[in-house]
């Protein structure tokens, strides 16, 4: 088997590894080391910088002030904040508001020295899961303002940008909104159609046009504007219009907004179209280089998506409890319905959700803290998933309730409604999956062809995944989960990262995309729980309690969605790989293009009329 | 007079938590369960602040008694506007024995050494409902008390003190220094801020151990046992007052 794995190594020549031992941070033909385990994954190899150890990122400070501020946030969401008023109103309660910004919860990024809490991106997920929990539209206003209203000024703002804004931001005494979406531009975020025009002078820009579906709309003072600015090109000489990004004022004049949108849900969240007519913009209020703002709106995006993660991880423990609530109290046919095993399937596969969901964020957010710069195919990943777990769990959780779910006053339908825009804003999760799966043909299309030939050659990188993988997992395991979890990774992470490019027609590339994507998110789900499994089991076997049943129990959750997601990933490369496949999308095709041209159903009755 | 007012504050497991008894029996699980601060020593803790920021006491003095989580408490009162903390070190089985006659005995010491003016203290703890602490910190000072406090009025040297009681309010008069006990009715706790939380950071806790005070922990009470509530049963209806009085006979209450 070695010889066999050695063959491989040497045919397959760049890919050629100094043994097996010592795992590379992929380094091909000259390409820059990418230490993402995404990135790695798609090109057939792992890279474990990122997962393995599962990070820990707080120092003993941190970790204290943390501690301490963790409660007082649950106790005002639990005591003040009325999610149900909320909702009703569509508005956040006047003194809830209030409190919040007294709270210090509309400055937690800003450095402390600008008056906010200056905490890291871990401490602020920890946050946003609570927040996330008790009002997710409350949890959006908050998210509106600092995860992506000014965040461009965090990330991209200069010394005196930031000293002129941050301080009113922070305390909240200033409301901050995002702008890029308009009526024709939604996904296709470079088709933006506001510009902001340079005065001849070079002083100020004049931005005009309209942005619908604004979080904060119609509450910010300060706008992160994103418009398209006639740009001589270099080299050519012509005019090209290119993206940038503007912190935009209220008080510039010219700037109104619409009523309110009505909602299915997160309505305590003001969502408004936001009108730009002729606004002045210092040339001063640009955020990052004239011409970069689609590289600003990305990164802004990218940098606050793990917030999402979270803050779901903590609405789905939210529903769960409620949940658990109902199946251990609830009595039917002579049992407390928990005891059926339609209930207790529910049960388990909304916990395993939840689990893999938080693993993910504080993975990601880990991750972002110990300084890596690339995460943005995990953190489109954690995206999707989060928000289709946290639908589905909520789902789960309103049918185990029975009618009693589909009350307002268990407060967990508002919950569902809340949710649906999850899948939504911030990126749809059909873009995203084209995002990641495309992200990672691009990696796996730049090299040479002996790694396209590694890709197609399944035993070959087998083995060496494999080997190396267990490699790690036997230095971090314990003995008794050893066995399990060897196996597991043994068997359930080789085959998996055989992607084949360019064997379907370009017409069909994001089906094969979707399914791609779908195998990426299970591998990806996979390895972060086992990594976060290994650190819960060596960190309590570490005390004087053997056989923590906590870590008993993280076991089962990890085995079972290894097993599952191992599952899935095989039925999706199998039917990718089965001709049946080509057969299927051109039915699915076609059957699109009918209902497009009816205009709807194409079928005549079963009836005839 | 000092102006300086001294709050003890205790570490118990928050009020929403599920109570478990362990399985021997010599106690209710701690491990990993949630603790707070007792929701009456938030009491005092309002109290004391409120004065200070009606200027008619100068400085606010937390004090807690336990091993180091107890830190958190403090800095818990640190964040809602206490100036500073003492963390008087407890642990082991000292801290698994130690009782209200412990605590005043260290709160007493403390009161004499800091000088201080007032003591405040919740009126009693949500996990032993001891109800003594107050009242023994005052006995071994030989201080006034005024305890079930729905009010408390700083007039001059004394201080007026409406306390709650069975029969419904009395209104007493107290020479300072004095002890207060605060009841549920005398304030409403402010939300720590997390802006206060971060400036509460700078204020300092000292540490202190209850030898360096003088003070004894050996406990005179033995816990021997801890159980459960028992299960409640179902009751009864019945149709007449006969009824009802034949069932008690039978049950032998009458």
């Amino acid at each position: 088997k070695r010889r066999e794995q050695e063959k491989h190594i040497k045919h397959i020549g760049c890919l050629k590894i100094n043994g097996l031992i010592k795992w590379p941070v992929v380094l091909l033909l000259g390409d820059s080391e990418s230490k993402s385990f995404a990135v790695s994954m798609f090109k057939g190899q792992i890279s474990t910088a990122q997962v393995f150890p599962y990070p820990s990122v707080l120092n003993d400070e941190q970790e204290q002030f943390l501690r301490e501020l963790v409660g007082p946030v649950g106790k005002f969401f639990e005591e003040v904040n009325d999610a149900t008023k909320n909702d009703a109103l569509e508005k956040v309660e006047d003194h809830t508001m209030q409190g919040l910004k007294e709270m210090g919860a509309f400055g937690l990024q800003v450095p402390a020295d600008l008056g906010g809490l200056g905490l890291s991106n871990t401490q602020y997920a920890r946050l946003v899961e609570i927040v996330g929990m008790y009002d997710l539209g409350v949890g959006i206003t908050l998210g509106a303002h600092q995860s992506i209203g000014f965040k461009g000024i965090l990330l991209f703002g200069n010394p005196a940008q930031k000293e002129k804004y941050l301080p009113k931001l922070a305390t909240g005494e200033n409301i901050a909104a995002f702008c890029l979406t308009e009526p024709a531009s939604g996904s296709d975020a470079a088709s933006i159609k506001t510009t902001a025009v340079q005065s001849p002078c070079g002083k100020y820009f004049t931005l005009n046009g309209s942005k619908i579906w604004i979080s904060n709309g119609g509450l910010a003072e300060i706008f992160t504007v994103f418009a398209k600015t006639p740009m001589k090109d270099p080299k050519t000489g012509e005019m090209k219009d290119k993206i940038t990004a503007f912190v935009v004022e209220k008080s510039f004049g010219g700037v109104t907004h619409g009523p309110p949108e009505k909602k299915m849900g997160i309505k305590a969240s003001n969502t408004a179209e936001v009108y730009f007519d002729n606004v002045r913009v210092p040339a001063d209020c640009v955020l990052g280089e004239v011409g970069g703002g689609f590289k600003v709106a990305m990164n802004i995006l990218n940098n606050g998506r793990f917030g999402m993660a979270a803050a779901l991880s903590g609405t789905m423990k939210g529903v769960i409890t409620k949940a658990v609530d109902h199946a251990a109290n609830r009595t039917q046919f002579g049992n407390k319905i928990h005891n059926y095993g339609a209930i207790q399937e529910k049960m388990a596969r909304m916990t395993m959700l939840q689990y893999v969901t938080e693993s993910m964020a504080y993975m990601i957010s880990g991750n972002m803290d110990s300084g890596a710069s690339e995460f943005q195919i995990e953190a489109a990943i954690s995206k999707i998933f989060a928000s289709e777990a946290a639908w589905t769990v909520t789902d789960e959780c309103v049918q185990v309730m029975g009618g009693m779910g589909f009350m307002k006053d268990a407060g967990v339908e508002r919950v569902m409604r809340d949710l649906r825009i999850f899948r939504i804003f911030e990126g749809t999760n059909d873009i995203l999956r084209l995002f990641v799966a495309l992200n990672g043909f691009q990696n796996a299309g730049n090299q040479l062809k002996s790694l396209q030939k590694a890709l197609k050659n399944p035993l070959g990188n087998a083995g060496l995944l494999a080997g190396e993988l267990s490699k790690r997992a036997k230095r971090l395991l314990l003995t008794q989960t050893h066995t399990q979890t060897h196996t597991h990774t043994h068997t359930h992470t080789h085959t998996h990262t055989q992607f084949y490019p360019s064997l379907f027609p370009v017409a069909d590339e994001q089906f094969v995309l979707k399914r791609v994507a779908d195998c990426a998110i299970d591998l990806y789900a996979m390895v972060v729980v086992l990594s976060r499994y290994i650190k819960t089991n060596s960190m309590l076997s570490s005390l004087p309690l053997p056989g923590h049943p906590s870590a008993q129990h993280e076991k089962m959750l990890c085995e079972t969605w290894c097993i599952e997601a191992h599952d899935r990933i095989m039925l999706d490369i199998g039917s990718l790989r089965s001709s049946q496949s080509r057969q299927v999308f051109k039915n699915l095709r076609a059957i699109s293009a009918a209902v497009v041209e009816n205009g709807g159903v194409v079928s005549p009755h079963p009836l005839g009329f | 007079m000092s102006g300086r007012v001294l709050v003890g504050v205790k570490r118990v497991i928050d009020y929403a938590v599920k109570i478990r008894v362990k399985p021997d029996h010599s106690g209710v699980v701690t491990d990993g369960v949630k603790h707070s601060m007792n929701p009456f020593c938030e009491i005092a803790v309002e109290e004391a602040v409120k004065l200070k920021e009606k200027k008619l006491i100068k400085e606010v003095v937390a004090v807690s008694c336990g091993p180091q989580q107890v830190q958190e408490t403090i800095r818990t009162a640190l964040a809602m506007g206490a100036d500073r903390g003492i963390h008087v070190e407890v642990s082991g089985k000292d801290y698994d024995n130690m009782g209200p006659l412990q605590v005043s005995k260290i709160m007493a010491a403390l009161a004499k050494k800091e000088e201080a003016q007032l003591v405040i203290l919740g009126k009693q703890a949500i996990d032993d409902d001891c109800n003594q602490t107050g009242q023994m910190t005052a006995a071994l000072l030989d201080w006034p008390q005024g305890t079930f406090a729905s009010e408390v009025t700083l007039e001059g040297d004394k201080v007026k003190v409406v306390r709650e009681i069975d029969g419904g309010l009395e209104t007493i008069k107290i020479n300072t220094p004095a002890v207060v006990t605060a009841d549920l009715r005398l304030n409403t706790p402010r939300y720590a801020t997390l802006p206060n939380i971060m400036k509460a950071k700078k204020k300092k806790i000292a540490n202190v151990k209850p030898a360096d005070l003088g003070v004894d922990m050996a406990s005179r009470v033995e816990v021997l046992r801890v159980d459960e509530p028992p299960q409640r049963q179902a009751g009864m209806k019945v149709e007449t007052v006969e009824d009802l009085v034949g069932k008690l006979k039978e049950a032998g209450r009458i």
